[in-house]
Parts: structure tokens; C-alpha cells; sequence
């Protein structure tokens, strides 16, 4: 949680090809407001904190229910917290907790935007294996958007999770 | 305790159906394939040294990750029991399999119990091992591979060349000709990639949506906790996780380790040994079943097919420690020239050159030509992300499988000839005036022999032998010192 960690974190997400956006506390909301503008709909997992929430322009839909054909709808967008990232990798877990829910939600939109706080930020996997809350949750680590490289081994992303990824990062503190 | 071999009359796609010489004579003519595997390989095989490079204590990782394994492989038993009892414990159902048999038919009577015909299914080579989709397709189900290389092969109707890109003997042209003609709703008339993969990914949403069952493997199982762990790229695997109501596992039992803390080290070394990334897209981990979270009924199915026998082996049960990563596959000369098809297995590459003969037994098939298709160079071992020592194996399997009855006369000749000075001396002198003319011919060709009498020809099938000397050291001294 140190600053090294979250500029290492930050670097190597970009390297995924994520879009990843530090921002401060008093510009967060404007901030997801401008990521989240071209979505058709924001879906919100329970526990989400009002303040993500103050400034989106487009309608939101409670998480908890939504089937997965209704969550395949074209041009909606998903905003989720994390319950811990890894610097080294780029990488986002979550875990199913508060700000997060089911799996599904961060799979069948097209477009995910997760906010991270510096303090969630551990050095590496095995720092992450030790530092996870409950293992038996169900565990999602992402880096970077779906990808595959099988066609002449040419990157093309998003192939069935969600193309684009926006995360944004909190300072420490 | 499983059965010794496979029953015979159904061959598992991990026994070669041709001697390793034959199938890669004819890969070799292949020049399309030849310049897509070199091309795969190289990029992979650079990708991985940078992030390889990146940490520091590489070496100290692979030692401690073959330590976990080898332990793993002392206490199978032992593991086995304590995954099943947490894996219970968290709601979901394990069975036992002692071979492929055993497994597709708990994997079967699981799918029809569920009243469907088609299932959706991630990557995963156990499954390919025991033939599953063979064996579904029997009952009457249609398994449909999710993974896009994946898909392109079973459109395709062919086997995957490679265990981490299976379709690349395929360039886009070929796939957009068969997305044409076996994807239904595809018309697109670019071969751009990314239109292929955006072909793929609506067909499959809509095979995703409607699927009520989904079969995948695990790269690990964690004992301690009885959670499966899945590492992929495209979210095929997430979608088969989470979607359908119910999801059948089948995993090796050489997959299991101790404890949770364990998948530290492996997911360091898994990505960047297998992909080059620093870490995959997706990593999933589950443990049983999760209230409104995913399927509700999970059931995982622990294969032996032949590994206890295995782990038996004081030499060869470290092919055991293996992840699937295919490291080895990109540093092979070999595998680079020849491809996947030509070892006749589901396992490719150096590590199938010592895995298909050992769960098989030698005597499977052709599978005893395959610890001969190495050039023991070692490039496998150095890259290995468990250290297994490969060519340790081969030569290991080389000594205790049958022998080729050229070499086996070879060597009687050789022992019988060596044993005695005069035997030896008249060899050598025979040898040379036999080489007369042969030197003759051999001029043409640098000196070298292309094609020498039998036993010998065994040897020269395959490589060019030098020619015999004109005079041996022994006769040189003798004429020019002694006299
Ligand atoms: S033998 Fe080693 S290098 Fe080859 S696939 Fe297995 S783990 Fe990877």
C-alpha cells in the first residue's frame, strides 16, 4: 500500500491493455461519470457506495437480480469495487464481497469499470494468497480484458468477457 | 489401483497409432505447417524469457514448486482423501475414476441425468486424454468446445497441434472458410482476426445462454480447501464456471497440492512458463458451491488413468509434477519441425514423449518410439517450470522399453566384436575395405554415408553416418613408429 506498489500496480494494468485512471477521492465521482457516459445502463452490485453513483448520467440497475440474458443486453456497462489487487501482475480480485456480487456481473456486460484503493493493493500473488479474507469464496482474477491470441496468434481482445476495462485507482491514505 | 492398460479394442487418443519416425516424415513435408509451428513457437518462446527474466528468484521457484509436487506424488493417497472430504464438506459431489472408462461413464450418466444433449465444455486435456467427447457422442451428446482454437479444430473435425494454441496449423483464411461452412449464422466476409473471434463470440453467447450443463479440468486442487482452480484467456472458462446450473470437473489426481498458500508459487510460474504474460487474463477459483454464485450442483471427478502406476516409478514419476504449461513444446526442435499430430497423442512434445508411454505402458501402440524422439538436448529441462529432467526420463524409458530388434542386433554384434582385440582389429579393417567403395560415392555427398547395410541402416533411416577411416589410429602409429 506503499506508493511504489500502487505506481507498479498502475504501470502494469496499462500493460494489459486496461484503461487505468489514479484519480483523487473529490474527483472520483465525476471521473466514473465520464467512463460510464456511453453505457445504455450501469448495472451495481449491492453495497456499492453512494458516492460512485452521485453524478451518473445513465439509469442503474440493482445487480442482484438480473438474469444473465437480461445482463447480455446491448451497451450496458458494470461498476464494481475489488476485494484486493496484485501490483506486480496488474492484477483485480474479487471475491463476491460488498461492491462486487456474483460472477456473472463482471462477465456478460461489455464493459467493466472497477475501483481500486490503494490500501487493497498487495506486491505479488503469494502476498494475495495469504492476504485473502476467505479463500473459499469465489475467486475472479482478472488482468487486463478477455484476450485470445489462437488466429496466427494475433491479439484480439474481448473475446467473451467484457472488451473494455476501466479501473481506477485511489491514492493511499 | 487402476487396470494396467487400456482395454483393448478402444485406443485412447494418447496412444500414437504410428510409429513416431512415420508421422513425423510426414509432417515434415508439410512447409505450411513447419513455417506457422516456428513462427508460434519463436514468438512464445521470446515472450517468455522477457517476463521469465523479470524475477529474480526463478530458480528458487521452480525448486520449491517440484518440491510440492514430488510431495504431492509421496502422499496421493493421502490427498486425494482430504480434497474429497473439503470438497464435500463446501457442497460439491467428487467421484473416483481409476481409468478413462470409469470416468466417461460417471461423466455420462451426470449429463443424462440432466436430460440434455449438448453440453458446453473449457479446454481441458484429461478430458482429452480419456476421450470424452468421443464417448459423450456415443451417448448422444453434443460437447461443444468453448476455447476458440478449440472450436476451430472440432469444426474442423481434427486434433489440436499444440496444448496452448491447438489451431495453429490453421491460418485465417482456413478458419473463415470453416466458420463458412460449419458455424451456423456466420457470414462474414473479412478474415480479419478480430471479425473471426467476433464471429465466435456470438455463436457462443447464444450456446452459453442456453447451456444448462458445462464440463471443464482444473489446473489445480487445492486439498486443503477443495477448491479447483481454472487459468485461461478468453472468459470461454468463466461463462462454462458460471453460467450453466450444473458443472462436472475432471481432473488428474497429479493436479492436487496441499495447501491454498501453495498457488503462490504456481501462479507465478503457470502464466509466464505457458502464455509469456506476467499473469492471464482470467483466473478462476471455486470451492464447491456458493448460494445465488454459479452452478448449483458441481461435481468433480478425480482421474487415475494410469497415474498411481506412474508415481511408482522412482525416475519416471516426476513427469508427474507437470502443469500443462507447453513451455517445452516451444523450445523443442523436434516439436518445431514435426508439430503436435506426428506423437500421436493428446500430449505433444517432450513432455508427451515421456507421458503417454508411461500412462499408457510401452507396449501401447507405437507409443515406444516416442522417448525416442528427442535429440536429448536438454532445452526442455531448462525451461520446465516444475524441473522435470526430461531427458533423464527419455533415456530412462529408452533402457527399460523394448528395443528396436536393429539396435538389438547392433548391439549384440558390437558387445560380441568389442570383447576381444583380434574380434576388433578385423572389424575395423573390414569396416575399411567395405568403405572403399562406399568412400567413392560418399565424396559426392561430403563423406558422408547416407545409406549403410542393415543393422546399420536403422541408424541411417534417419541421420547420415560419417565414413569409416582409411587407416585406423593403431595401423597409422604402427607404420609410422614401429617400423
Ligand atoms: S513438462 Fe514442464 S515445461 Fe513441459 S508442459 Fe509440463 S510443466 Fe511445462
Amino acid at each position: 500500500m506503499t506508493p511504489e506498489l500502487t505506481a507498479l500496480f498502475v504501470a502494469r494494468a496499462g500493460d494489459h491493455h486496461a484503461g487505468v485512471h489514479p484519480c483523487t477521492p473529490a474527483e472520483l465521482p465525476g471521473l466514473l461519470a465520464t467512463l460510464l457516459a456511453g453505457a445504455t445502463a450501469v448495472v451495481l452490485p449491492a453495497g456499492t457506495p453512494p458516492q460512485w453513483t452521485a453524478r451518473l448520467g445513465p439509469p442503474t440497475l440493482p445487480g442482484d437480480t438480473l438474469t444473465a440474458t437480461e445482463l447480455d443486453a446491448p451497451g450496458l456497462a458494470v461498476l464494481t469495487g475489488c476485494a484486493l489487487a496484485v501490483a506486480e501482475t496488474g492484477t483485480l480480485v474479487l471475491d463476491g464481497g460488498a461492491a462486487q456480487g456474483r460472477r456473472l456481473l463482471t462477465l456478460v456486460p461489455d464493459h467493466h469499470v472497477c475501483v481500486v484503493r490503494a490500501a487493497q493493493i498487495v506486491a505479488d500473488v503469494p502476498d494475495l494468497v495469504i492476504a485473502l479474507p476467505d479463500p473459499t469464496r469465489p475467486l475472479t482474477m482478472i488482468s487486463g480484458p478477455s484476450a485470445t491470441s489462437d488466429i496466427e496468434l494475433n491479439r484480439v481482445e474481448g473475446v467473451h468477457g467484457p472488451r473494455r476495462l476501466d479501473i481506477v485507482c485511489l491514492p493511499p491514505g | 489401483m487402476s487396470t494396467r492398460h487400456p482395454p483393448p479394442g478402444r485406443q485412447l487418443p494418447i496412444v500414437a497409432v504410428t510409429p513416431f519416425p512415420r508421422a513425423a516424415a510426414g509432417a515434415l513435408r508439410d512447409a505450411q505447417l513447419r513455417a506457422n509451428l516456428g513462427r508460434a513457437t519463436r514468438t512464445i518462446r521470446e515472450k517468455r524469457a522477457a517476463v521469465v527474466a523479470e524475477v529474480p528468484d526463478w530458480e528458487q521457484l521452480r525448486d520449491r514448486a517440484a518440491r510440492v509436487k514430488d510431495d504431492v506424488l509421496d502422499r496421493l493417497p493421502e490427498l486425494v482423501d482430504r480434497f474429497t472430504r473439503a470438497a464435500t464438506a463446501a457442497g460439491a459431489t467428487v467421484h473416483h475414476a481409476t481409468d478413462a472408462a470409469a470416468a466417461n461413464a460417471v461423466v455420462t450418466d451426470l449429463v443424462r441425468a440432466q436430460g440434455v444433449d449438448r453440453v458446453v465444455k473449457v479446454k481441458s486435456m484429461a478430458t482429452q486424454e480419456i476421450g470424452l467427447n468421443e464417448a459423450l457422442a456415443a451417448a448422444g451428446v453434443t460437447a461443444v468446445e468453448t476455447d476458440l482454437a478449440e472450436l476451430i479444430v472440432q469444426l474442423a473435425d481434427d486434433t489440436p497441434s499444440h496444448i496452448l494454441v491447438p489451431a495453429i496449423h490453421y491460418n485465417r483464411g482456413q478458419i473463415r472458410e470453416l466458420f463458412a461452412r460449419r458455424m451456423p449464422g456466420f457470414h462474414a466476409d473479412s478474415d480479419d482476426p478480430a471479425v473471426l473471434a467476433g464471429a465466435a463470440r456470438d455463436y457462443l453467447r447464444r450456446t452459453f445462454l442456453a447451456a444448462r450443463v458445462a464440463i471443464c479440468g482444473a489446473n489445480f486442487a487445492v486439498a486443503e480447501t477443495g477448491s479447483l482452480v481454472v487459468v485461461e484467456s478468453e472468459g470461454n472458462g468463466r461463462m462454462c464456471l458460471t453460467l450453466p446450473d450444473t458443472l462436472i470437473a475432471v481432473v488428474g489426481v497429479e493436479k492436487l497440492l496441499p495447501r491454498f498458500v501453495d498457488l503462490g508459487d504456481f501462479l507465478r510460474l503457470l502464466p509466464r512458463s505457458s502464455t509469456g504474460e506476467r499473469m492471464n487474463p482470467y483466473t478462476s477459483i471455486f470451492t464447491g458451491v456458493t448460494p445465488g454464485d454459479g452452478p448449483r450442483r458441481l461435481h468433480v471427478v478425480l482421474l487415475d488413468n494410469g497415474r498411481r502406476r506412474v508415481a511408482a516409478d522412482p525416475v519416471g514419476r516426476a513427469a508427474l509434477r507437470c502443469i500443462r504449461c507447453s513451455a517445452c513444446l516451444n523450445v523443442c526442435p523436434v516439436y518445431e519441425r514435426v508439430g503436435g499430430h506426428a506423437y500421436g497423442s493428446v500430449y505433444p512434445g517432450p513432455i508427451g514423449a515421456i507421458l503417454s508411454p508411461q500412462l499408457t505402458g510401452q507396449d501401447a501402440g507405437h507409443n515406444a518410439t516416442l522417448p525416442y524422439a528427442s535429440t536429448l538436448c536438454g532445452a526442455c529441462y531448462d525451461v520446465c517450470p516444475v524441473k522435470i529432467d526430461i531427458p533423464a526420463i527419455l533415456v530412462h524409458l529408452r533402457q527399460t522399453g523394448p528395443k528396436p530388434a536393429a539396435e538389438r542386433a547392433a548391439m549384440a554384434w558390437l558387445g560380441w566384436t568389442m570383447r576381444d582385440r583380434r574380434r576388433w582389429r578385423a572389424a575395423l579393417r573390414a569396416a575399411r575395405s567395405g568403405g572403399r567403395p562406399l568412400r567413392v560415392l560418399g565424396r559426392r555427398h561430403g563423406g558422408r554415408l547416407r545409406r549403410a547395410p542393415w543393422p546399420l541402416s536403422a541408424w541411417t533411416t534417419h541421420r547420415d553416418a560419417p565414413l569409416p577411416a582409411e587407416e585406423s589410429f593403431r595401423d597409422w602409429w604402427h607404420r609410422t613408429h614401429d617400423s
